[in-house]
């Protein structure tokens, strides 16, 4: 094993794992608010490359254009999803609520399809596809506008949620709806804010993955679930460990994949997972009293 | 309730093409997965089937008789397929089965088709539909093995030796792998490494730096979209050099597109129908090609696919044998199919016979390399 080999399958995963992290921070944010988890995220995700790429190829516009339409797109249905499947159903219990996230995901994924057909699509990536050589490992010019918006995004989550009053008041909604919205929170304002801030920063991850990863209706799924995957094992609620959890995940697969067989590199990288969380049921950088689901 | 009806009565005449059917119209059944996740398949299948019922009918029939299209749509469910069978086989009396799109549906219903006498012509690939050869069943696509034979033939002609697969880890691919891992050794080449990637996997790069440390001479890469696009990408980002080959999976317009500039100097065995305009005018597939092309862009304002081609193909057998034969009856049809020697339809020049119940071989195939966007011949 050369070491370029072994420094290729790190800046592989590393690309990989921060798709999984740009997803996952998408579920930090309405778990803070509302102890949901959103099945649907990956569909904000799917919407975000979708439309950009409805935009650019259909409607012919260009693309930073193009881009913030598909961003605001995305952000008036994650709008549309709380106000028409969450709120009407608001007093019910957690559980109910996240099942609800499956349906709504089911029928986003289903609209797209009609909407948009079953063929798969790509956008060009955003600085040519010209690699950059790192003592002989191959870089993407692509794969480094994925990690800069990643932190850039976890950067501005960590300053919302510890630094202004509206997300100090969400985390407060999470703790308590009913205390929260005694000392004057508009606790509806605030669950419709969710939604539509991780709706947006969904369609973000979407757009910039979608160069990677190519987009079709169906492309949520798995972002989800790998995505959920993240969340859980750097802690749920953490947009600091929701990152860390998903570049943790790709490096582990493509490790997987790479000393030890391509076949089973999902299989190995769960493996992982559930040991982990055995040991430390919370996740990585979860805290102890974290509210769980 | 009334108004029901009518819309009933109407979708019927629609339907049945607005034609009153002969008495002794030839009954053929058709079972393909029009709706459901293999729609993709069926949907063109079931096109060209309707399209080409009313073009033989509109020429007076075969033999005089006019033809009787029943169709059926297995959701892409297995049950579904086992049901529409039995109603094919029980009730509608129909003497030959077109269908089903899918391998697995072929598979759960070939065993109905000896006991009930009638023959069954499936538009699916799997090997194991016909090998062993049930006397009643054939099929039409073309088969792994001669894809895998033409492109183990060009990397002959080129010298190469050692060679890598990067197949993906679904139905399709693991059908691949096997007649991959069977044909290289036995084609006297020496196989270095064997990888697999999911089919939802969005980057193989781990898998290609493997492969690049087995030095092979080429890389098959063996999948359905978008993944072979990715690998073809993933190679070029790699600084790869090493040849590439990719399956007919991939043999569309689409694969170039997600592909891009890294689809440049590819090389696959795609069916002609792929490339018609590449095809030369004196082959014997050159008119039939060019006339499902017509036909199915003026009946349906769309291109045609390689799916919908099987479905001509078991058509036009059909149609071949009963016309030969002189008969329609059930085990006429069977006995006159085995006798078709050198027929062409648009996936290539059948020849059945009492041990073949496929047809083609590898020469249904050419080999295509990718050059400024575009299919070129490279042979």
């Amino acid at each position: 094993m050369d070491p370029s080999s072994l420094l290729q399958y790190l800046i592989t995963g590393l690309t990989l794992g921060s798709t999984y992290g740009l997803t996952a921070l998408g579920f930090t944010i309405i778990f803070n608010t509302t102890g949901v988890i959103n099945f649907a995220q990956g569909e904000f995700v799917m919407l975000g490359g979708m439309m950009s790429v409805y935009f650019t190829r259909v409607l012919g516009l260009g693309e930073p254009v193009a881009v913030v339409l598909a961003v605001v797109g995305a952000t008036v249905a994650g709008a549309l999803v709380e106000r028409l499947a969450i709120r009407p159903v608001r007093d019910c219990p957690t559980i109910n609520l996240i099942i609800i996230t499956i349906g709504v995901s089911i029928l986003i994924r289903g609209l797209a399809m009609l909407a948009w057909g079953k063929d798969t699509h790509v956008l060009e990536p955003f600085s040519g596809d010209r690699p950059i050589m790192v003592l002989g490992a191959a870089v993407m010019p692509q794969a480094l506008w994925v990690l800069a918006v990643s932190l850039l995004l976890l950067a501005g989550l960590k300053a919302f949620f510890s630094g202004t009053i509206h997300g100090k008041a969400m985390l407060a909604c999470s703790h308590d709806p009913k205390a929260a919205s005694l000392v004057g929170i508009g606790v509806q304002r605030m669950v419709l804010l969710s939604f539509m801030i991780s709706a947006l920063v969904g369609a973000v991850g979407g757009v910039i993955l979608t160069p990677i990863t190519m987009t079709s209706y169906d492309v949520g799924i798995m972002l989800g679930l790998k995505g959920f995957a993240a969340c859980i094992l750097g802690g749920l609620g953490n947009p600091f460990g929701a990152a860390a959890g998903g570049v943790i995940l790709g490096v582990l697969e493509s490790l997987g994949a790479g000393f030890v067989s391509s076949a089973y590199k999902d299989a190995l990288a769960f493996v992982i997972l559930l040991a982990l969380l055995f040991v430390k049921p919370s996740g990585l950088f979860g805290l102890k009293d974290t509210k769980r689901v | 309730m009334k108004a029901a009806k009518w819309v009933v009565a109407l979708v019927v005449t629609l339907l049945s093409g607005g034609q009153v059917l002969a008495a002794d119209a030839i009954r053929i059944g058709a079972i393909f997965s029009v709706t459901g996740p293999a729609s993709f398949l069926g949907e063109p299948e079931r096109n060209t089937l309707v399209m080409l019922q009313d073009k033989v009918n509109a020429a007076g029939g075969v033999n005089g008789q006019q033809v009787e299209v029943i169709v059926y749509d297995d959701e892409s469910d297995v049950n579904k397929c086992v049901m529409a069978a039995k109603k094919l086989l029980d009730q509608d009396g129909v003497s030959v089965v077109i269908g089903p799109s899918i391998s697995g549906n072929t598979l759960a219903i070939s065993k109905f088709f000896s006991s009930a006498e009638v023959p069954l012509v499936s538009c699916a690939a799997a090997e194991k539909i016909v090998k062993p050869v049930d006397p009643w069943v054939f099929n039409t696509p073309q088969l792994d093995r001669h894809a895998v034979t033409k492109i183990l033939q060009n990397a002959k002609a080129k010298g190469f030796s050692k060679l890598a697969i990067l197949t993906v880890s679904d139905g399709y691919g693991q059908a691949g792998r096997a007649v991959l891992n069977e044909l290289i050794p036995a084609g006297g080449f020496q196989l270095v490494a064997d990888e697999v990637y999911g089919p939802k996997d969005t980057d193989m790069t781990a898998q290609l730096t493997k492969i690049k440390g087995a030095s092979p001479d080429a890389i098959i890469c063996w999948g359905t979209n978008p993944g072979p696009a990715v690998v073809a990408r993933n190679r070029v980002q790699l600084g790869l050099t090493t040849p590439l080959y990719m399956s007919h999976g991939v043999a569309s317009d689409k694969f170039i597109e997600l592909a891009g500039d890294a689809a440049e100097g590819l090389i696959l065995p795609a069916g002609r129908l792929v490339a018609v305009d590449l095809v030369p005018a004196d082959h014997p597939q050159k008119p039939v090609l060019d006339a499902y092309v017509a036909d199915y862009a003026k009946a349906y304002n769309a291109p045609v696919s390689s799916f919908g081609g099987y479905a001509h193909d078991a058509f036009a057998l059909v149609l071949e044998a009963v016309r030969k034969g002189g008969s329609a009856k059930a085990a006429d049809i069977r006995d006159n199919l085995e006798k078709i020697a050198g027929f062409a339809g648009v996936s290539g020049v059948y020849t059945y016979g009492p041990e073949n119940h496929n047809g083609l071989d590898e020469s249904a195939f050419i080999m295509v390399t990718i050059k400024n966007g575009t299919w070129n011949v490279t042979e």
